[in-house]
């Protein structure tokens, strides 16, 4: 099925189970413990164990690598490495080498697996491997690196509209200011895990994975086999943001050993070792200037932003959003990307906007004091209803305003004093606001449904769910469509037996999955119309039958002589070139600051979201929430510190790289408008996990500032930083 | 963290760094493994024979002393439910209770367990017939990937108990008194098991439904 025209009136309209508050169907496995991730996949019981070793040098070369007291050890099976493992390709997605040596490209990069009996001996095999380097020398310091950091190749790295540098230079009032983020970790709580089994040439994968097709095309590219040999299922994933978008080691050495031991084996990868072995948010060092009229209408918007990567890798794209945030007819924009050696950096939770986000909030802040206007009214001030670089395309909805005037009402915006001026006991309170901004994307996504004569409808995608929701918005989009109650909907996932879906990534999956879902769905209709001998166009679908006229046959009639089956796609034509979609919303923040210590608490939270039609408001919510305290922790602790002389994340578990846990969580408030946007799908829904991510981090920086008068560029914001600039305790 | 090379490599990055000459270094930098650790880390596994009940069943197991609970339960009785987050102590994925009270089951011995009463997610309710702790996760959305989850629900329910026991946490104001089943308990209670979901503010809930529940 085509989507190239706005989504008219359909099925889904009735909302009799879409946009209902629903519970997760895959609830009872997951709060039962009996849901399977990859790790615990039981098809494969006599699998073997797989324990993987990495580099201890950042770059440089392998010169030796002694393992016969390795093999030698009990229970031992196999070992893997470059020398052995036969030729290897390079994954699509890849930067670095999954199994490296004898040329190491990062610190952990994983250079050998040993394959025993047990866990226990898999482990401590590993430790007796003997491995001597040739270190060779690396660049580790963005900061040192960013003067000679060229221009990034990527579409769109350096934009510029009208005459940037004149309309600053003109501006009546200025803001100039550099702003930095940290490299962030994903720390998704389920480690990357997967299980091999070889039949013959066939390879059977249990893994945790985002995008399945993606993932079976390269492991083929890297193996040199043929996809169709490649069988990849991952029906829970214990998180992802972004992290498991592409495969790692686990997977390739997960295969290899199997090979290599003639044996099913499992593989996951240790906590200590995913800091440092698997991808992560580049730091950024980002400028902003910003020129305004008295009044507050923006004239130059100029974001330059600065990354780093290993050699072929990509920059963070930090500046996307302010390309589409705010009007202002003189602009520019930069990517820069240095060549670092650690570890590969990539996508995670709302790539780009993310981190950009947290600095430009924060300068409209800035820029708000300065003028001495309310921050929210200068948002509204600078509202823009077309792309500002491309006035011709007009936004397909833009409810910003919206989000920002009702969440200033519900929240008590008119309540924020001047900074340092609320004191509640010990505490010092503050206020913060931030916009969000994120693109809708819209993906390919093909689905098959399945009609049985009992009228229970079994949906199948490689979709998966990593923690969104997929499961119960499928079942949801599937029983509106054909008219049956959830209970007679069957969704099956993550397996690349089933059609090629979205994936899980860039806040695509709900809406372009579920579109996917009801092109199939669609088809099903038609069929089952065929097979009841009544017309399609006026069949009414509903309670369980078929209607047509006068005549109501239960839909599994029609399955009575044999199980139908559809199966279709939802693909997109140009209405994102012709519209520029995006999804919308504000954060609003109260941090309270210990007086004496600088102790940060955030207080009170909440987001108003304009997202198109949200599918399913219980996992929108929750998707909402949680993001924003990924977002928290990114303004207040997430960060990993770079070891600059030998390269390498020294914080790489949970104990040192700090993310927020109960204590640090307040209550959170999400609004969601009342919204419909018939240019994303016929479900005229849009993303919105990352949304929630998209600017909180600048609304918790601008509470804190509020509080404390003291402006901290430098994420994240620890107490250390503010101590100095705390007004006198009193 | 893996393997000797990474030891070395930190002794000497003290050296070498005081040096100032470390990213022209050459030289390899990891040498032989102590002859020991060697020894240590490789001899034939000890084996030991472990008896502990698992959800009210007895198990009589003969482990790899270096197994540790967690493992056990998930790779030998193949209850998967116990999650493993980090492997360290840190994050509270693997929480189970044991004779009423809850561990992080990644950082004990499977050996040290001999006449225990273990309870794991999978023995507080089943998927037809859940625990109300775990219906109140269901209700209140109080998880998204679902990998805390189990951990969540055998602290949770853990915690309950324990503020019922009268022991006090951080947040408690009089120490001597009885703590309140308020959100700041049950939250400071809570914030050994991670959720990078981020689903707090849903399980705080949840958690307080069921504390409700249980005081009426
Ligand atoms: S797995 Fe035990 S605390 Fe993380
Ligand atoms: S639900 Fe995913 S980590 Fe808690």
């Amino acid at each position: 099925m085509k989507f190239d025209k706005p989504a008219g009136t359909n099925p889904i309209d009735q909302l009799k189970v879409v946009g209902k508050p629903t519970p997760r169907i895959d609830g009872p496995l997951k709060t039962s413990g009996t849901a399977p991730y990859a790790y615990e996949q039981r098809d494969t019981p006599n699998a073997a164990y797989g324990y993987i070793l990495g580099s201890a040098i950042a770059k440089g070369r392998i010169t030796g690598m002694a393992l016969g007291d390795a093999k030698a050890a009990p229970g031992v099976l196999a070992i893997v490495t470059a020398e052995n493992a036969g030729k290897l390709g390079k994954g699509n997605f890849n930067t670095a080498k999954l199994l490296g040596g004898p040329d190491i490209e990062h610190y952990h990069q994983a250079i050998a697996l040993v394959v025993a009996e047990s866990f226990e001996q898999a482990r401590a095999a590993a430790s007796l491997i003997r491995v001597d380097y040739a270190r060779d020398k690396g660049s580790f310091d963005l900061a040192a690196a960013k003067a000679s950091a060229p221009l990034a190749k990527e579409n769109g790295a350096e934009t510029k509209v009208g005459d940037f540098a004149g309309a600053f230079a003109a501006a009546p009032v200025q803001l100039d200011a550099t702003y930095t983020t940290p490299d962030h970790a994903h720390a998704m709580m389920e480690p990357h895990a997967s299980i091999a089994a070889w039949n013959g040439d066939q390879l059977d994968l249990w893994t945790s994975n985002q995008m399945i097709a993606w993932s079976v095309a390269d492991m083929a590219k890297t193996l040199g086999m043929p996809k169709e040999k490649i069988r990849m299922r991952s029906p829970f994933v214990g998180g992802g943001f972004g992290g498991k978008l592409f495969i790692r080691a686990d997977v390739l050495l997960a295969a290899l050993g199997a090979k290599a031991a003639n044996r099913a084996v499992k593989v996951a990868l240790p906590r200590p070792f995913i800091f440092n072995n698997t991808t992560h948010r580049p730091a950024t060092i980002q400028r902003i200037r910003l020129g305004a009229t008295r009044d507050g209408k923006l004239t130059a918007i100029g974001h330059e932003s600065w990354s780093g990567d290993l050699p072929n890798g990509g920059p963070e794209g930090a500046t996307a959003q302010t390309k589409l945030l705010y009007a202002g007819a003189n602009r520019m924009t930069g990517l820069h990307l240095a060549v670092l050696d650690l570890p590969e950096g990539n996508a995670m939770r709302a790539p780009g906007e993310a981190p950009g986000l947290m600095a430009l909030e924060v300068a409209m802040d800035e820029l708000a004091e300065k003028l001495g206007i309310d921050p929210v009214d200068l948002r509204v001030i600078n509202d823009t209803q077309v792309d500002p670089e491309n006035p011709s395309r007009p936004y397909s909805q833009r409810q910003l305003n919206a989000c920002l005037k009702i969440g200033a009402d519900k929240f008590g915006w008119a309540k924020r004093a001047r900074p340092g001026k609320v004191r509640d006991g010990r505490w010092l309170v503050g206020m913060g606001v931030a916009a969000a901004f994120r693109n809708n994307l819209v993906m390919k996504s093909a689905a098959r449904v399945r009609l049985n004569a009992q009228g229970v409808v079994t949906v199948e995608t490689d979709m998966t769910d990593i923690g969104t929701g997929t499961y119960t918005i499928v079942a949801q989009t599937a029983a509106e469509m054909l008219g049956v109650p959830l209970d007679k909907v069957v969704v099956k996932l993550g397996d690349s037996s089933f059609p090629v879906s979205a994936g899980s990534g860039g806040q695509w999956g709900a809406n372009s999955a579920t579109a996917g879902v009801y092109a199939a769905c669609a088809k099903l209709r038609e069929a089952v119309a065929q097979k009841l001998g009544v017309n399609s166009a006026d069949a009414v679908f509903a309670g369980g039958k078929v209607k047509s006229g006068k005549r109501a046959v239960p839909l599994g009639e029609a399955a009575k002589n044999g199980e139908i089956v559809a199966e279709d796609a939802m693909e997109y034509g140009d209405l994102t070139k012709k519209y520029q979609q995006s999804t919308f919303g504000a954060h609003f923040v109260e941090v309270g600051v210990d007086a004496a210590t600088a102790e940060i608490r955030i207080r009170r939270m909440l987001a108003v979201c304009a997202a198109g039609r949200i599918l399913n408001p219980v996992s929108a919510r929750s998707q909402v929430i949680g993001a924003m305290t990924m977002g928290a922790g990114a303004a207040l602790m997430e960060e990993l510190a770079v070891d600059k002389r030998f390269g390498f994340f020294v914080n790489h578990d949970l104990a040192g790289y700090e993310v927020p846990v109960h204590a640090d969580m307040p209550h959170q408030e999400v609004i969601f408008l009342d919204e419909t946007d018939p240019m994303s799908s016929p479900m005229k829904a849009k993303g919105v996990g990352e949304l929630g991510i998209c600017g909180v981090g600048a609304a918790v920086a601008n509470a804190i500032y509020n509080a404390t008068g003291v402006r901290v560029r430098d994420y994240p914001v620890t107490l250390d930083k503010l101590l100095e600039g705390m007004p006198e305790y009193a | 963290m893996h393997g000797p090379g990474d030891f070395e490599l930190s002794r000497r990055g003290v050296l070498i760094g005081g040096a100032a000459s470390v990213a022209a270094t050459a030289a390899p930098v990891a040498e032989a493994a102590p002859e020991q650790a060697g020894s240590a880390g490789a001899g034939t596994p000890v084996m030991a024979k472990v008896g502990f009940k698992v959800n009210g069943k007895p198990h009589a197991l003969e482990l790899d002393t270096r197994t540790t609970l967690l493992d056990a339960l998930r790779e030998h009785l193949l209850l998967g439910g116990t999650k493993k987050g980090c492997d360290h102590g840190q994050c509270g994925a693997c929480t189970v209770i044991v004779d009423g009270r809850r561990i992080n089951s990644c950082l004990s011995l499977a050996v040290m367990h001999e006449g225990d009463s273990i309870t794991t997610v999978e023995g507080l309710g089943t998927p037809e017939k859940l625990h109300p702790m775990q219906a109140a996760f269901v209700k209140h959305d109080g998880y998204q990937c679902g990998y805390c989850t189990p951990g969540q629900i055998c602290s949770a329910v853990a915690v309950l108990d324990e503020i019922r026991a009268g022991i006090p946490s951080h947040v408690t104001g009089d120490i001597a008194g009885k703590p309140a089943m308020s959100a700041d308990e049950i939250r400071e209670r809570m914030s050994g098991n991670i959720c990078r979901c981020g689903a707090y503010s849903n399980i705080i809930e949840a958690i307080g439904e069921v504390a409700a529940r249980r005081k009426a």
